[in-house]
């Protein structure tokens, strides 16, 4: 199950990892990405902390770190292609992937339903 | 993600152009723009909208530019007039040209850039038709009507609209609506009906294409706009796209690559100032421009290609291969058509020359980067003088 936060990003966990990447609202928003860049595997990222950005035609954008751990993987695919993230956000265009430190803090984050009424509040 | 500050307080008291219906319609993101809500792009997207224009046609509202006519007894006067503002030769211009040039102030930097028609219309000879960006026209407007000498008056036309469509299918698309444009140069200026609506056409754009743009009064904006919009080849293209086109083509934007401080020489558009303006000056902030073309100013705005894929942004500081400062990107982003980022901005001048290695500060990072020539796209539109 997916799980959001208010900067637009989601997390999917399994066992103690999670995959991190923004939504496709996010993307939306954003318009065509053209350039991510990604951390080195092994930092430790702080919840809320900068993970990755995202730049797109107009502007960068940095990505935040929904919960706090370390990088594990990161989606090297997007180098080649950032347009991954426009069409498969919530898929294909994952950004990394994360070993949290408290799995507790991702079940604080919102789920699919609360998600959308927060983008539709906003908007 | 950190989003774009949006406040929404202000969108309430955004101007809207008499278009502005016709693009909420049709699906268009609405983003503030120089006090205007303005489609920012449509359902296609920048890339999409880019690539149209420069392989089909792109129609583009900028009814938010400010437009104006110099009004006098006959062309020697008012030329004269804006002379007297502006480094252009315009006491030359013949009837239905048009020139591009700047408003200077006493210091030599550009308080906007414009274009200045002479009509052809024998009947409206003693006028000029300016058009100037949105964001400045309040302050060029009162500039120019604080210097203007008795008997020649300055006339906003607020209630015009502009319109531009670019691309190289324009030629064969305006020609179904106003027979006869095909004949039409580089910077010539009619006045011609479009559909019987009296319309000003000129054979000019910010893209690099080949392209007219329409003014016309704004309760006629929609049946031109829907005329143009009617064709197969044609999409509408909002301000995004139109960015990432006149980057490409290295045309400056006002506030981001000139701006008051920056003079029209260290800009690169010297070839914009008339060869007698050159000897005799009589514009303001002379002294500074004729100096900088006779020994060359110290910094020039130059065209960037950084190494990677990484976009450098307007601010982003430019270091020599030894790490000294040496100026800064005024405009950075990805260029569609040529496939990669891409930027302008202003180096020192022993730092100026295409193939000169520097390296751009991004997010504490030294990117690589060469100074390249301008432009990254090569305009397809031909000079005729």
């Amino acid at each position: 199950m997916l799980r959001f936060t208010k900067d637009h990003e989601w997390v999917r966990l399994e066992g103690t990892e999670v995959t991190v990447g923004i939504t496709d609202y996010a993307q939306s928003q954003l318009g065509d990405v053209v350039y991510v860049e990604l951390p080195e595997i092994g930092r430790a990222v702080t919840a809320g902390g900068e993970a990755a950005v995202v730049e797109s035609v107009k502007a960068a954008s940095e990505v935040y770190a929904p919960v706090a751990g370390e990088v594990t993987a990161v989606n090297d695919a997007l180098a080649e292609n950032p347009g991954t993230v426009n069409e498969d956000a919530e898929g294909t265009g994952w950004f990394v992937k994360i070993k949290v430190a408290d799995v507790a803090e991702v079940e604080k984050l919102m789920d699919e339903a609360a998600y959308k009424a927060f983008v539709e509040a906003e908007g | 993600m950190s989003g774009p500050d949006q406040d929404q307080s202000k969108t309430a008291s955004l101007l809207r152009t008499a278009l502005h219906a016709v693009h909420v319609a049709a699906g268009a993101r609405m983003v503030p723009f120089a006090g205007y809500d303005m489609p920012v792009q449509y359902a296609d997207g920048i890339i999409a909208e880019h690539t149209w224009t420069r392989t089909n046609a792109g129609l583009f509202d900028v009814s938010h530019m400010g437009q104006a006519r110099l009004v006098g007894p006959d062309h020697a006067s008012v030329a004269a007039a804006i002379e007297a503002l502006v480094p252009a030769e315009i006491t030359g211009l013949a009837p239905g040209r048009q020139r591009y040039s700047q408003l200077t102030n006493d210091d030599g930097g550009i308080i906007d850039d414009l274009m200045i028609a002479r009509p052809a219309d024998p009947a409206h000879d003693g006028q000029l038709l300016l058009v100037v960006n949105a964001a400045r026209k309040e302050v060029d407007f009162a500039h120019i009507a604080e210097r203007l000498p008795g008997g020649i008056e300055l006339v906003r036309e607020d209630e015009r609209a502009l319109i531009a469509l670019q691309g190289p299918r324009t030629e064969a698309i305006l020609s179904a609506h106003v027979p006869g444009i095909a004949d039409m140069s580089f910077m010539q200026s009619v006045e011609a009906p479009f559909g019987g609506i009296a319309c000003r056409l000129s054979r000019s754009g910010y893209t690099g294409e080949y392209g007219f743009e329409i003014s016309v009064e704004e309760g006629h904006a929609e049946q031109v706009w829907a005329g143009l919009s009617g064709d197969q080849w044609v999409r509408p293209v909002g301000l995004g796209a139109r960015d990432t086109l006149r980057l490409e083509a290295s045309l400056c934007l006002y506030g981001s690559d000139i701006d008051e401080t920056t003079s029209p020489v260290e800009a690169g558009l010297e070839w914009s100032i008339g060869k007698r303006r050159r000897e005799e000056g009589g514009f303001p902030g002379a002294g500074r421009i004729q100096r900088e073309l006779a020994v060359r100013p110290s910094r020039r705005r130059v065209g960037i290609r950084p190494q990677g894929k990484a976009p450098a942004r307007a601010g982003t500081v430019i270091a020599d291969m030894q790490g000294n400062e040496i100026g800064v990107v005024t405009s950075g982003g990805f260029g569609p058509t040529v496939g990669a980022p891409i930027a302008m901005g202003y180096v020192m001048r022993e730092h100026a020359l295409p193939g000169t290695r520097i390296a751009l500060l991004v997010r504490g990072r030294e990117l690589a980067a060469e100074v390249v020539d301008l432009p990254f796209v090569r305009p397809r539109f031909h000079r005729a003088n």
